[in-house]
């Protein structure tokens, strides 16, 4: 079973090669590429079940023992992150080829598209799996250099112009991540996660804080979390919809991923934990107050993106068991509604041939079938009872009361206020795009949308309202796997069976 | 690094407190060739403090020397592959910055789009904002500085 584990990094890696060598052939360009993210998919379903069953899968990549050798590890956390990023990549590559074949969409190099797209993905799946501090810092570059391509895809004026703040924010976050690798392992003479998990508990606390604050830095502009965010709204809305969608769904969710495993892994305690809290709050109210003042449907999603970011943070900040999970599960909900959002946005911008609100409206009458994809994942996101967004809110906000004080208890307060601001963004977005009266953009008879994208959007809102269905399940596993990052022993002692060197 | 494996050496770290800082200042320039520049020296800078971390001493090879003289091979392997990142990275930066010069005639970073329309909106004595208080746009003549606005409209920036 442990063989499985690199395949979700290894296959679309080979993928990205074969596509590369297939330049010219796009139909079997395409073909390989939806082989090998469903390929993705289905090892890390199994991976998943095998980690929930049986505890996490470990191999050590070259046969080299932990300590010395780098190690990929899937714990439920991991599996069940590559497992939503496998599913919602594969949505977005089929949206991808839609888009490619209708006449009316600018024209993408798809022969660049699809084997860069492919090496993202296995920069995510690699980051996921990484049980090593530099290896997951390999996969974070694997995933920036892979988005560097997809941010600047025919290097337009527009694309160049908001590609380059992109670079530099994220070639500087990545020199904070090596400068702290470099710290720790000049601290602690390894960078094996698991060996870490022990070596760190020894040091003085201000070395501790300080290594776990560089870490914290340099994900956070990852994440972007709030005064780090600034760079998100500006550099994603010009790329093509499918690009913009899965950088929206993923990329920051990576950067979540790694503040949730420093933090529980490497340093638990909760040294940071006010810290994040306020950082939190803010990246909430603040977020969403941004999306309030849009006009344009992608910087506005962009904007809640940020703002929503926030309660994952706060998840994180509360690190009890209940937050973790609410944490888990909000991450969960969050890569498939943003993703589906985005990708409406791009059916959107497709049949209106725009996506600002003061040009487009009543797309409800024109084409019905486009209100009920925004209408749902964006009732989703607002978190309106049942949908997943609501329960994960609920989880998230009864573990903050449940932390009990003042912080949580503002946080709470912070996050009520900040549900119910998305549900008015959400509905001034509905009242001007798609209820209103059509403009003259809008109401000309435009090409039909080609049916693959409608059909992948679709599949993601269906993907969005399956999580709403089996929300008890996904709960359970997420509680198992915030238990086992709270007690960090399954995960040590996986890596390294026969006890700490 | 020292022969006797006691720990870096001074110049080491100055230098890498040098690179890093220079490349600091760089990075806050606004031509990209600049941030270039910066990104080149604070990765240089970056790589130098990873090597610090490790013990120093002889060639890590079998047979060449006792075990203990020894000097540690891991950040020399991390530092190789960081310095290849940092080399990618470095080609890709300088094909935006020149990609942004054969587009626009320079490689300077511009404002982003809230700014540019609150600079527009300035220009033409618009109002930004609801309520004034009594104070029209043009109450405070130092409210906004024209000369940034009039630099980078004359380059005809699309809205």
């Amino acid at each position: 079973m442990s063989a499985l584990v690199p395949l979700p990094v290894v296959v679309p890696l080979l993928g990205a090669a074969l596509t590369l060598l297939l330049a010219g052939r796009p139909r079997l360009q395409r073909a390989i590429s939806v082989l090998c993210l469903g390929g993705t998919l289905t090892v890390a379903l199994l991976l998943l079940v095998q980690a929930y069953r049986h505890g996490p899968v470990v191999v050590a990549v070259g046969g080299w023992p932990a300590p010395v050798g780098i190690v990929l590890v899937a714990d439920q956390l991991a599996a069940l992150m590559v497992v939503v990023s496998s599913a919602v990549t594969l949505c977005v590559l089929l949206y991808s080829i839609g888009q490619g074949r209708s006449e009316s969409s600018e024209s993408t190099p798809v022969e660049i598209f699809h084997p860069t797209y492919l090496v993202l993905t296995a920069g995510v799946t690699n980051a996921f799996l990484a049980g090593d501090l530099f290896n997951l810092f390999v996969g974070f570059e694997i995933l920036l250099a892979a988005s560097f391509v997809l941010i600047t895809l025919g290097g337009t004026a527009a694309r160049i112009r908001t590609g380059s703040t992109y670079v530099v924010v994220s070639i500087l976050s990545s020199m904070m991540f090596l400068m702290a690798v470099g710290l720790v392992y000049a601290a602690t003479g390894t960078l094996n996660l698991a060996q870490l998990a022990q070596r760190l508990d020894d040091l003085p606390d201000g070395v501790r804080l300080a290594l776990e604050l560089m870490l914290l830095l340099a994900f956070a502009i990852k994440a972007a979390v709030f005064p780090l965010s600034a760079w998100l709204p500006d550099s994603y809305p010009t790329a093509p919809a499918p690009v913009t969608a899965v950088f929206a769904g993923l990329l920051t969710k990576v950067g979540v991923y790694a503040i949730i495993r420093t933090e529980t892994l490497l340093f638990p305690g909760g040294h940071a934990d006010t810290l994040l809290m306020v950082v939190a709050g803010l990246t909430m109210v603040i977020g969403i107050l941004g999306a309030v003042a849009q006009s344009d449907l992608k910087r506005l999603f962009s904007f809640t993106l940020v703002s929503h970011i926030g309660y994952m943070i706060f998840g994180v900040a509360l690190s009890t068991v209940a937050g973790l999970s609410g944490a888990i599960f909000y991450v969960v909900h969050h890569i498939t509604i943003q993703t589906t959002l985005f990708l409406v946005a791009g059916l959107v911008e497709e049949r209106a041939g725009s996506t600002d609100l003061r040009r487009i409206g009543g797309l409800a009458r024109v084409a019905p079938l486009l209100g009920v994809l925004f209408f749902v994942p964006a009732m989703n996101l607002a978190g309106v009872p049942p949908f997943s967004g609501f329960l994960g809110k609920l989880g998230l906000l009864q573990a903050g009361v449940a932390a009990g004080g003042p912080l949580p208890g503002v946080l709470v307060a912070a996050g009520t206020v900040t549900s119910l601001l998305t549900l008015y963004v959400a509905s001034r977005v509905w009242n001007i795009a798609f209820w209103r009266a059509p403009r003259s953009a809008t109401s000309e008879p435009a090409v039909p949308l080609p049916k693959l994208m409608v059909g992948a959007t679709v599949a993601l809102v269906a993907l969005g309202l399956a999580l709403t269905l089996l929300a008890g399940p996904l709960f359970d596993v997420t509680t198992d796997a915030a238990a086992d990052l709270r007690l960090r022993t399954p995960y040590v002692q996986a890596v390294l069976p026969g006890g700490v060197p | 690094m020292t022969a006797s494996g006691a720990g870096p050496t001074l110049v080491l770290v100055l230098a890498v407190a040098v690179l890093v800082g220079c490349g600091v200042i760089l990075l806050l320039e606004r031509s990209l060739t600049r941030i270039l520049l910066g990104v080149i020296l604070l990765g240089n800078g970056v790589n130098l403090l990873i090597l610090l971390g490790g013990r120093s001493g002889g060639a890590p090879i079998v047979g060449t020397g006792a075990v203990d003289q020894m000097s540690d091979p891991l950040p020399q392997a991390m530092v190789l592959t960081a310095i290849v990142i940092t080399f990618g990275f470095t080609a890709f930066l300088l094909a935006v910055a020149y990609r942004s010069w054969y587009l626009t005639g320079d490689d300077e970073v511009p404002d982003d789009l809230e700014d540019r329309q609150i600079i527009r909106r300035a220009v033409r004595n618009e109002e930004s904002a609801v309520d004034h208080g009594g104070e029209g746009p043009n109450g405070d003549p130092e409210q906004v500085d024209p000369e940034p606005a009039r630099r980078r409209l004359r380059r005809g920036e699309e809205a």
